[in-house]
């Protein structure tokens, strides 16, 4: 350690120890996001008011439900890192620790289950 | 001798009596519009998730989304969404440290602010 020059030791230690990689991350999903929110507000808008059926006949084809699929992995890993940016913000102590804990298993629940009732849609 | 100055200091930029302008409007936007989307995933996911339990779950689902109420959620829904997408494109640029000047950055946050109501307009009267 102490043949270390002081540069190499803080090299890579912002304030946080990371946070480079969570912007960069946040960037990535965001450029994804970018493509995939037009497709799926026109795709997802166009059978929004069909028929049960229409709406099954609809996400059985691929492309509409991959775009779904898609929306709802990189939309909810997305949501649970920029929400928990703002509770990193605003709250502090055990209400921050609560607070993520539970806004990471509420997006990737929802993840999971608009995952699972598209499969269950296609198949 | 302190006091030979008062009332006639600089302030210092509080919140409550800074004058809003046009960065600090849609940068908070950016994070009331994204983390609001919350309420919208929670609907869309239940719609797909009724969609998939049956037609029962499915027309009550369906039903609650396409009502008045629904249709209101809906609207603000689009309008948060646009904004929220163009607002990360806006960061995207930022981010290739392009558009960065005060002139150029309110320029880029009334643009964001026109389309996305723009955007709205066309995906409620396309769809």
């Amino acid at each position: 350690m102490a043949y270390l020059t002081d540069r190499k030791r803080a090299h890579g230690l912002g304030a946080s120890h990371s946070g480079t990689r969570q912007h960069w991350r946040m960037s990535m999903s965001s450029v994804a996001l970018a493509i995939l929110i037009p497709l799926f507000v026109f795709t997802f808008g166009a059978v929004l008011g069909g028929t049960y059926e229409e709406v099954v006949i609809y996400y059985q084809r691929p492309i509409p439900a991959a775009i779904a699929v898609l929306t709802f992995i990189v939309g909810f890993w997305h949501f649970r890192a920029g929400a928990q940016i703002m509770i990193e913000d605003y709250s502090r102590g055990f209400t921050r620790k609560a607070l993520i804990v539970g806004v990471t298993c509420l997006s990737y629940a929802l993840a999971a289950i608009g995952v699972l009732a598209l499969i269950r849609l296609a198949l | 001798m302190a006091d030979v100055n008062r009332g006639n200091r600089p302030l210092s930029p509080h919140i409550s009596i800074y004058r809003w302008h046009i960065p600090m409007l849609t940068s908070i936007l950016t994070r009331i519009t994204g983390n609001a989307l919350i309420v919208t995933a929670l609907l869309v996911v239940w719609w797909f998730a009724a969609a998939a339990a049956g037609p029962e779950s499915f027309a009550v689902a369906d039903g609650f989304l396409r009502s008045w109420f629904g249709d209101l959620v809906m609207f603000f829904s689009v309008l948060g969404l646009w904004y929220h997408t163009l607002a990360g494109i806006r960061h995207l640029i930022w981010d290739e440290v392009k558009m960065l000047e005060i002139d150029k950055a309110e320029l880029l946050g009334q643009i964001i602010l026109i389309v996305s109501v723009l955007l709205t307009i066309f995906t409620v009267v396309v769809l």
